[in-house]
């Protein structure tokens, strides 16, 4: 046995804790950022829209990275990275949520009967909610307690509901620009390679059995 | 047609005067109050007379001029006021011709020194579903065609703009068809309310708003209001426009602004007035159609959108 290069490998309590700190604080910045800017009339001339709009890409920005944990982990052969995904699509639901919260409050001012008329009319507005209803079981059932309740394979299985959910919020961004389709179509090009991925990954792990 | 009196015709303040300044300081922070200075900042830059207006507040400076669509300059809303620094509006001259009996080609001093210039303080309803009032300097666009005696096979008017990829670098993408143009039925070109700007708040126009010349038919969606003019043509045949080009069931050859027909991916039923909190009603034709709903009898608005 080779106790101590063993010993000297694995991360001490505070790196990995410095290092969860700047994951944390790298997932809270651009809120804090757009609050500022808000807070300092730095949104342009109508902040509701730009407020609404960044937190909504915000919300798909951190979703992609949390699909790329599971290939760079793999990659680079880094497993503890796998440790970050809960609180990556943690945070991203929540800038998802204020992006909701900001439409149907500040935006429709609780006009629940504009909202439902939205969501019936509106396909970019039906996928976007759509998307979001989706997330919310992953958002709850994210706890260790969870996973323990329904177990390992249940659990995986409710959370492949991710790789629907990323491109409905990637068409629903598509479908609300009015010409400038590059933004959304680099974001599904993101999207392609890491689904992609997964299907490589798939495909060689069968191949080796 | 004489219009005389100020229409006062929007004042939907639904929302408490102290709490829309409150929501708008929480969202804004300090920016919402320089509002109350910038009415007054008329600078000596072109000589003219108050003409027909609307008594509503106009939008700030500041927000007029850094808000904008021009996508010649890029899709940002601060793209056109960032980086329209390179392009020049000046020396500038617009042809006018086609359907005519004397086409000319005009220099911009010659139009801005030779035309009695207005004031026109109008509301801009953008089809995103934002507006804005904005006071505008210019002249009636029918005293530049009278000028060049349009013949009868003048049905419809349309406007070319200026095309300068090393000037705007919004148009090495295509994200329109460049150059923008945009077109207008003869009556509608001929109308009272349909201007020709020149300048914007007391001043020459800026680069961002479509400087030198540009349209502005405050009865129809922003995007009518072709900027940086460089060709106004008379035609026999209704002309190709940008947007409609782009996506004809969303951007029709009117667009003159309706609530009861929605965008075909969002409604128009109310629009957000730049620097207010709540959403407000669109009004037929903008608010105009006391004037220019008598253009359009017996058209079917919905389907002619």
């Amino acid at each position: 046995m080779n106790q101590p290069t063993k010993r000297r490998k694995r991360p001490s309590k505070l790196r990995d804790n410095l290092v969860y700190a700047v994951v944390w604080l790298a997932c809270f910045a651009p809120l804090v950022w757009l609050a500022w800017k808000g807070f300092n009339g730095a949104l342009g001339a109508n902040p509701i829209e730009a407020l609404i709009r960044q937190l909504g890409v915000w919300g798909l920005r951190l979703l992609l990275v949390g699909l790329a944990i599971t290939p760079a982990a793999r990659i680079f052969k880094q497993p503890r990275l796998i440790r970050f995904r809960r609180t990556v699509g943690l945070f991203a639901f929540s800038y998802i949520l204020l992006h909701l919260l900001s439409y149907v409050g500040v935006d429709l001012f609780f006009d629940w009967n504009q909202l439902w008329k939205d969501i019936l009319k509106r396909p970019f507005i039906t996928l976007g909610m759509l998307a979001f209803v989706l997330l919310i079981p992953l958002a709850v059932t994210s706890t260790n307690g969870w996973i323990l309740r329904m177990g390992r394979a249940a659990w995986s299985r409710l959370h492949r509901l991710i790789y629907v959910i990323v491109p409905l919020g990637v068409i629903h961004y598509y479908l609300l620009v009015k010409a400038d389709h590059r933004p959304p179509i680099v974001y599904g090009a993101i999207l392609a390679v890491l689904l992609g991925w997964r299907i490589w990954a798939a495909r060689s792990a069968r191949l080796r059995l | 047609m004489l219009i005389r009196h100020a229409p006062d015709l929007t004042d939907n303040d639904v929302t408490d005067h102290g709490l829309y300044l409150k929501r708008r300081t929480l969202m804004a922070g300090l920016a919402g109050l320089g509002l109350a200075g910038a009415a007054s900042e008329a600078r000596a830059g072109l000589a003219y007379t108050k003409g027909f207006s609307t008594t509503e507040k106009p939008t700030s400076k500041d927000d007029i001029t850094t808000y904008n669509n021009f996508y010649e300059f890029g899709v940002d809303k601060s793209d056109p006021s960032q980086k329209s620094g390179r392009f020049k509006p000046r020396p500038w001259t617009v042809r006018i011709d086609g359907a005519c009996e004397a086409p000319r080609t005009v220099a911009i001093e010659d139009l801005i020194g030779k035309n009695r210039l207005e004031e026109r303080i109008y509301r801009m309803r953008c089809v995103e579903g934002w507006s804005m009032v904005i006071p505008w300097i210019g002249f009636p666009l029918k005293d530049l065609l009278a000028t060049v005696k349009p013949t009868s096979k003048a049905k419809f008017v349309a406007f070319e703009t200026v095309m300068r990829p090393s000037e705007m670098p919004g148009q090495s993408w295509n994200t329109l068809e460049w150059p923008y143009r945009e077109g207008l039925r003869i009556d509608e070109a001929m109308h009272p309310l349909t201007l020709m700007a020149v300048g914007l708040y007391g001043d020459v126009l800026p680069n961002q708003n479509g400087a030198p010349l540009r349209l502005v038919v405050p009865w129809k969606y922003g995007f009518k209001g072709a900027k940086s003019i460089v060709r106004i043509s008379l035609v026999e045949k209704m002309p190709a426009t940008s947007w409609n080009k782009l996506a004809a069931r969303e951007y029709g050859f009117y667009s003159n602004v309706n609530p009861a027909v929605d965008h075909p991916r969002w409604s128009q039923a109310t629009e957000r007035r730049i620097g207010e909190f709540r959403r407000r009603e669109t009004l037929p034709f903008n608010g105009y159609g006391e004037w220019v709903a008598d253009l359009y009898k017996g058209m079917d608005l919905r389907a002619n959108f």
